[in-house]
């Protein structure tokens, strides 16, 4: 298998599918002349022009907007917000009309559409510039959510995405962009399902849940445990909704143990989600509480050095499982 | 229904106008009255006063045209060929209604139609609209896009945000503002700085046309041109039509914020009156429209029957409706 870039298998995938698709087509800020703001767009324009690759004025809601109308009548726009932070201002357009209009209609309605930008927290990009978005769109019915942390899963995660019938919010990484991983030649047209957690590491003591950057986190951590004698097992989520619970708890009756790493904060998030699924469905099974590892319940400060504090850090991550192991 | 172009109206064609106008007019009233009486619940957004608007607009419109309106919906469903029984049995949350109960009185849905909704939040689906338009130009279809809303839409993020996109794309599609003067309880002086809202039609580099919407014929002929103005490549227009609801904003609104005085002087203009009054001129006797008002009567009696009688909505539509692939772990 070939090893390409993140950036470049999330530009593969676009490609494939506006290939494959006459309906699909890309649209937002940047996205065609400029090549897009993390040249993840890189080459569309040129080669299937700018009926398919459109440059948007700054104005999320409105292209937002266009894209649900598009989406509604038959078409099937990837539509790139530069990054999840401006997501905000076209709030209104996902969560009432793109989450709601299936419903609202008695289900006469879909809305097939990918809505993608990098996620979290970039370098000292500061408070307005740091979200890291998914507790607050995982809790909206209508939508699923995706947060691929490697170049396979974005590549196959995004043509599944664009492919969906349903609205989708996919979760890239501005630090994920340059990461190199193994994905499958072009013609494998490989397509990765929703709802299917994968096992990066396996472990016998504790369980460590993780998506997007933080999987990084935890596989990192987790080599640290294992040279001071914990082998934990570390699960990347991929989707938070659907949100695969199975591998989860069948993961947490093995190991007895769980840690929950994520960027966003703690309050009402995917992390607290999933506490609540593992006690309910693994209550005999667990030797100590779960522990949860989130980004500080602050607005993300400018300084380089009270931001890596209010990121989850390896340390962070390994006293946690220390703790759960009693060990700390 | 479609025209495009010509638009001398007959009087066969106006009759089926008042037709229509009057069939919105008692389906209004029949709603109020079955809202009085607790079988429609949430909020209830009548057209009474506005009908020839809707009816206008929709005689200037093909069958695949897209329409896109607010939650005061239920006239241009009408108007648009949704049967009576559906848009009545929304209203009850009834399994029989257009949105299988799912929507309401503010969410009317006929896709069959391509009438694409029944929004409920101010200015949210202009952009929607938009993307339909958007659309119909990329898959080279001669589709026109109508988006109808108030004027209190006119103030908010989302419909400059449409409307700029539609004007620099030159998308095929007509903004029509039905402005009844009031958004919710504010009148237009204290919310918005100009009087003439087709002056913002200039800054999104479209055609503003202007007019009073109590003459349906007058509003067909304005849409028509409107139209074809779209369907011909020469970009959005941006319609203002003045008009006036006759009722509160919603049930739960008794207007005291407008005089007595004030409402009987704008019902002199009543669009069903001065259709009715037209038909006359034309030589229609009274017999014959009275005719027509009975068998209006009859369909409304009949869609609160059927609406009574659905029914209710059902719980596996709802479970059905969130997503159109569902997985086990989804909720």
């Amino acid at each position: 298998m070939r090893e390409i870039r993140y950036r470049e298998a999330l530009n593969e995938a676009i490609a494939e599918e506006m290939e494959r698709d006459e309906r699909v087509f890309l649209i937002g800020e940047e996205v065609g002349h400029y090549q897009g703001a993390y040249k993840v767009s890189a080459g569309l324009l040129e080669r299937f022009g700018d009926r398919r690759v459109i440059d948007t004025p700054i104005a999320e809601a409105g292209f937002a907007g266009v894209g649900i109308g598009a989406a509604m009548t038959g078409l099937r726009p990837v539509v790139e917000f530069m990054t999840w932070n401006f997501s905000l201002v076209a709030f209104d357009q996902i969560v009432n009309n793109a989450a709601k209009a299936r419903l609202m209609s008695g289900g006469a309605i879909s809305v097939p559409i990918v809505f993608r930008a990098p996620n979290g927290a970039a370098k000292q990009v500061a408070a307005q510039h740091s979200h890291a978005v998914e507790a607050l769109y995982a809790h909206i019915p209508g939508l699923y959510v995706v947060a691929p942390s490697t170049p396979r899963d974005a590549k196959g995660l995004l043509k599944t995405a664009i492919r969906s019938d349903d609205p989708i919010i996919f979760l890239e990484g501005e630090l994920l962009y340059n990461l190199k991983g193994e994905v499958p030649d072009a013609d494998a047209d490989e397509l990765i399902p929703l709802g299917e957690a994968r096992v990066g590491r396996e472990g016998a003591d504790c369980t460590l849940v993780a998506w997007g950057p933080s999987y990084h986190r935890a596989l990192s951590a987790s080599a640290k445990l294992s040279e001071q004698g914990i082998e934990c097992e570390v699960i990347d989520l991929r989707s938070l909704r659907p949100l695969d619970s199975a591998t989860v708890i069948e993961s947490v009756r093995k190991t007895n143990r769980c840690v929950i790493v994520h960027d966003t904060w703690p309050y009402g998030g995917p992390g607290a989600e999933l506490v609540d699924r593992i006690q309910r469905d693994a209550f005999d099974y667990l030797d100590a509480p779960i522990g949860r590892v989130t980004g500080h319940d602050v607005p993300m400060p400018y300084a380089s050095e009270l931001e890596a504090q209010v990121l989850p850090t390896d340390e962070r991550i390994v006293k946690a499982v220390r703790r759960a192991a009693y060990q700390e | 229904m479609a025209n495009g172009g010509d638009v001398a109206v007959s009087t066969e064609a106006l009759q089926a106008h008042y037709r229509m106008m009057q069939t919105i007019r008692r389906f209004e009233e029949e709603a109020a009255r079955a809202y009085a009486q607790g079988k429609i619940g949430g909020f209830l957004h009548l057209y009474i006063g506005q009908e020839a608007i809707a009816v206008g607009a929709a005689a200037a419109l093909r069958p695949d045209d897209y329409v896109f309106q607010t939650y005061r919906d239920h006239g241009t469903a009408l108007a648009l060929g949704m049967p009576a029984d559906a848009a009545m049995a929304e209203l009850f949350g009834k399994d029989t209604g257009c949105s299988r109960g799912m929507g309401g009185s503010m969410h009317l849905f006929d896709v069959e139609r391509n009438f694409y909704g029944g929004w409920g939040i101010v200015g949210g689906h202009v952009a929607l609209a938009a993307g339909a338009a958007f659309k119909a130009r990329y898959q080279r279809e001669d589709r026109v896009t109508v988006c109808f809303f108030g004027e209190g839409a006119t103030n908010i993020g989302g419909f400059h945000e449409a409307m700029s996109l539609a004007g620099l794309w030159k998308l095929p599609i007509v903004f029509v503002c039905e402005n009844n003067q009031y958004a919710m309880g504010t009148p237009m002086e204290r919310t918005t700085a100009i009087r003439d809202l087709t002056l913002k039609a200039q800054g999104y580099g479209m055609q503003g046309d202007r007019f009073e919407g109590s003459d349906v014929t007058r509003v067909y002929e304005h849409l028509c041109a409107a139209v074809d103005r779209a369907r011909g490549g020469e970009g959005p227009t941006f319609i203002e039509i003045e008009t006036y609801r006759f009722r509160g904003h919603s049930m739960s609104d008794p207007a005291k914020y407008r005089s007595q005085e004030e409402v009987d002087e704008h019902k002199k203009r009543d669009p069903v009156a001065i259709t009715r009054a037209q038909l006359i001129d034309a030589g229609v006797s009274e017999d014959a429209l009275d005719d027509v008002d009975a068998e209006v009567d009859e369909l409304i009696d009949a869609a609160i029957a059927h609406a009574d009688e659905a029914p209710p909505a059902k719980q596996q539509v709802m479970l059905d409706s969130v997503y159109v692939t569902t997985y086990p772990e989804a909720g």
